[in-house]
C-alpha cells in the first residue's frame, strides 16, 4: 500500500498554486496522472522521489515511512526504492551505455541482472555505445532499465513517451507493460496521452490545478462503457456562434448544438447514440 | 639568460592553479546551488580582480599581510608565516586574484546542466557528493579546461600584484613578469625581449591549444 498525502505551494507563470493530493494506491498498480500542464504532476512526482520537498505531508511506501513532515522524518532521494524516468532521459553523456546501468547497480556482484535487462529490451550488443550515438528510442529503453536497475519498489515516469514518434511510443508501451508485469513493479507515470492510459493503466488519478479533482479506473473516468450504443468523446471548445458550438475532438472539429453554458477553451463532453457501427482496418 | 625568473613564474602558476581548482570548484559548486540572498554579494566579490587595478588588490592584501596590521600579526605569532615578501604570500594573493577565472567557467558549466542529471544519480542511490564528482564534474570538462588554464596563464601574466606583495627578491618573488620590469629599468633590452617573448608564446599556444580542443569537443557534440 502506498499512501500519500501532501501539500505543496508551487508558483507557476506568476500565479501561485498548492498541490494537495491525498490518497492511495494499490501495491503492483499502474497509476497515471492526468491533468493540464502546470497541475503539479510533475511535482507530485518529484515530491515522491524527494526531489522536492512540501510543506506538510506523508509517503508511505508498503509500510516504511519514506517522509513526515510532523515527525521530521525524510527519507532522502538516494534512500528510497525507486526508480525515476526523466522526460529528456537524463542518461550520462560521459558514461558508455553499460556504464550508466552499472552506475545504479548497489553491487557489483550482480553484473549479470544488466545483461538480461538489456536483453529485455532487446538492447544487447550496445553496451559500449555512447548514450550521444543513441535514437530517441533506444535512449528511453536505456533510461527505462536504468531506472529498474535497483529493483524499485516504485517506478515513477515523468511523461516517459512523449518525445517519440508514433510507432516507437506505442512499441515502448507495450515494453514497459511487460516489465512492469514482469518486475511486479509499483508504477505512477505522468501521461496525456488518452491511448496510452487506456493501454497501460489501471488507475488513474486526475488533477486540475493542484487538487486531486478524480480517482478511478481509465474506463469509469472517461465515460467510456463496454457494451454501449453511446459513445462519448472527449473535446475542446474552439468557437461558439449563438448555440453552435465547434468541438475539436482529436483532428476533427464536430458542430454541435447546445444550450449549455460554455466558452470557448471549455473541455467538454460529446455524447451521441450510435447505431450500425461497422469497423475497417487502417491499411 | 636567467632561468630562475620562468621557473619561479611556472611554479607560481602551477601551484596557484592546483590550489585553485581545489577552492574553486566546491565554491562555483555552491554558487551555482544556492539560492541565498547574499550570492550576489558573493559573486561580486568574487568578480572584483576583474575589473580592480593589481596594485589596489595588491596595497590592500599588502596592509592586511603586514606584520604591523592585526592579520599579519597573528598570522606571524601564531603560525610563524610572513605572508609579505615570500612565495607564499605570492601563491595566495594570486589565488585571489584569478580567482573568478577559475570560478565563474566552472559555476557557469555547472548551472548549463540539466538539473535531470543530478536528480537522475540521486535516484539511482548516489549521494550529492558521488553525484558530483562522478556526473556532474565529467559532464563539464570543457569549462573544467577553460577555467584550468586561464588561471594558468592569468597568474603567469601577473605583475602589479607580484610587484606590491612580492619586490623583486630573486628566486624567491622575481617572477618572470618582474625581471622584463627590472632589465627595462637598467637598459638592458635584448634580456627582458627573452623573457618578453618567452611569456608571449607560452601564453599564446596556451590559449590555442584550449580554444581548439574545445571546438573540437563542441564539434563531436554537434556530430553526435
Amino acid at each position: 500500500m502506498i499512501k500519500i498525502n501532501i501539500r505543496k505551494k508551487l508558483h507557476v507563470g506568476g500565479g501561485e498554486v498548492t498541490v494537495m493530493v491525498d490518497t492511495e494506491l494499490q501495491p503492483q498498480s499502474f497509476t497515471a496522472l492526468y491533468g493540464p500542464s502546470g497541475a503539479g504532476k510533475t511535482t507530485l512526482l518529484k515530491i515522491l522521489a524527494g526531489l522536492l520537498q512540501p510543506e506538510q505531508g506523508i509517503i508511505e511506501v508498503n509500510g516504511e515511512t519514506w517522509l513526515n513532515t510532523d515527525r521530521k522524518i525524510n527519507l532522502p532521494t538516494h534512500k528510497r526504492s525507486i526508480g525515476f524516468v526523466f522526460q529528456d532521459y537524463a542518461l550520462f553523456s560521459n558514461m558508455t551505455v553499460l556504464e550508466n546501468l552499472r552506475y545504479a547497480l548497489p553491487n557489483r556482484k550482480d553484473e549479470h541482472l544488466l545483461q538480461s535487462l538489456l536483453l529485455s529490451v532487446s538492447m544487447e550488443g550496445f553496451e559500449n555505445r555512447k548514450p550521444d550515438t543513441l535514437s530517441g528510442g533506444q535512449k528511453q529503453r536505456i533510461a527505462l532499465i536504468r531506472a529498474l536497475v535497483r529493483k524499485p519498489q516504485l517506478l515513477l515516469l515523468d511523461e516517459p513517451l512523449s518525445a517519440l514518434d508514433h510507432e516507437m511510443r506505442v512499441s515502448l508501451q507495450y515494453e514497459l507493460q511487460r516489465l512492469h508485469k514482469d518486475y511486479q513493479l509499483t508504477t505512477i507515470m505522468v501521461s496525456h496521452h488518452l491511448p496510452e492510459i487506456y493501454r497501460l493503466v489501471d488507475w488513474v488519478l486526475q488533477i486540475n490545478e493542484g487538487q486531486l479533482t478524480n480517482s478511478g479506473a481509465p474506463v469509469d473516468l472517461f465515460g467510456l462503457h463496454h457494451n454501449t450504443n453511446t459513445i462519448t468523446l472527449v473535446g475542446e471548445v474552439v468557437t461558439l456562434h449563438e448555440d453552435i458550438a465547434d468541438v475539436l475532438i482529436e483532428n476533427n472539429i464536430i458542430s454541435i448544438k447546445t444550450s449549455e453554458l460554455i466558452k470557448a477553451g471549455d473541455k467538454v463532453t460529446v455524447s451521441c447514440h450510435a447505431t450500425n457501427l461497422t469497423l475497417k482496418k487502417l491499411s | 639568460m636567467d632561468y630562475q625568473p620562468l621557473l619561479l613564474t611556472l611554479k607560481l602558476a602551477l601551484i596557484t592553479t592546483v590550489c585553485l581548482l581545489v577552492v574553486g570548484i566546491p565554491l562555483a559548486a555552491l554558487l551555482a546551488k544556492s539560492n541565498s540572498r547574499f550570492k550576489p554579494v558573493a559573486e561580486a566579490v568574487i568578480s572584483l580582480p576583474l575589473v580592480l587595478p593589481p596594485s589596489v588588490m595588491g596595497f590592500y592584501l599588502l596592509l592586511a599581510f603586514s606584520p604591523n596590521y592585526s592579520l599579519g600579526h597573528w598570522l606571524e605569532s601564531a603560525f610563524n608565516l610572513r605572508l609579505v615578501f615570500s612565495f607564499t604570500g605570492l601563491v595566495i594573493s594570486s589565488m585571489l586574484y584569478s580567482l573568478p577565472f577559475m570560478v565563474h567557467p566552472v559555476q557557469a558549466g555547472l548551472q548549463a546542466l540539466p538539473s535531470s542529471l543530478r536528480e537522475a544519480s540521486q535516484t539511482l542511490g548516489k549521494s550529492s557528493t558521488q553525484t558530483f564528482f562522478k556526473v556532474l564534474l565529467p559532464n563539464i570538462k570543457p569549462a573544467l579546461l577553460t577555467g584550468t588554464v586561464l588561471t594558468f596563464a592569468h597568474t603567469l601574466g601577473e605583475f602589479g600584484l607580484v610587484l606590491m606583495i612580492g619586490g623583486n627578491i630573486p628566486g624567491v618573488t622575481r617572477v618572470a613578469s618582474i625581471a622584463i620590469y627590472d632589465e627595462v629599468e637598467s637598459l638592458n633590452f635584448s634580456a627582458a625581449h627573452r623573457y618578453a617573448a618567452v611569456l608571449l608564446v607560452t601564453s599564446f599556444v596556451i590559449l590555442l591549444s584550449v580554444y581548439t580542443f574545445n571546438r573540437r569537443l563542441f564539434h563531436k557534440r554537434i556530430a553526435a
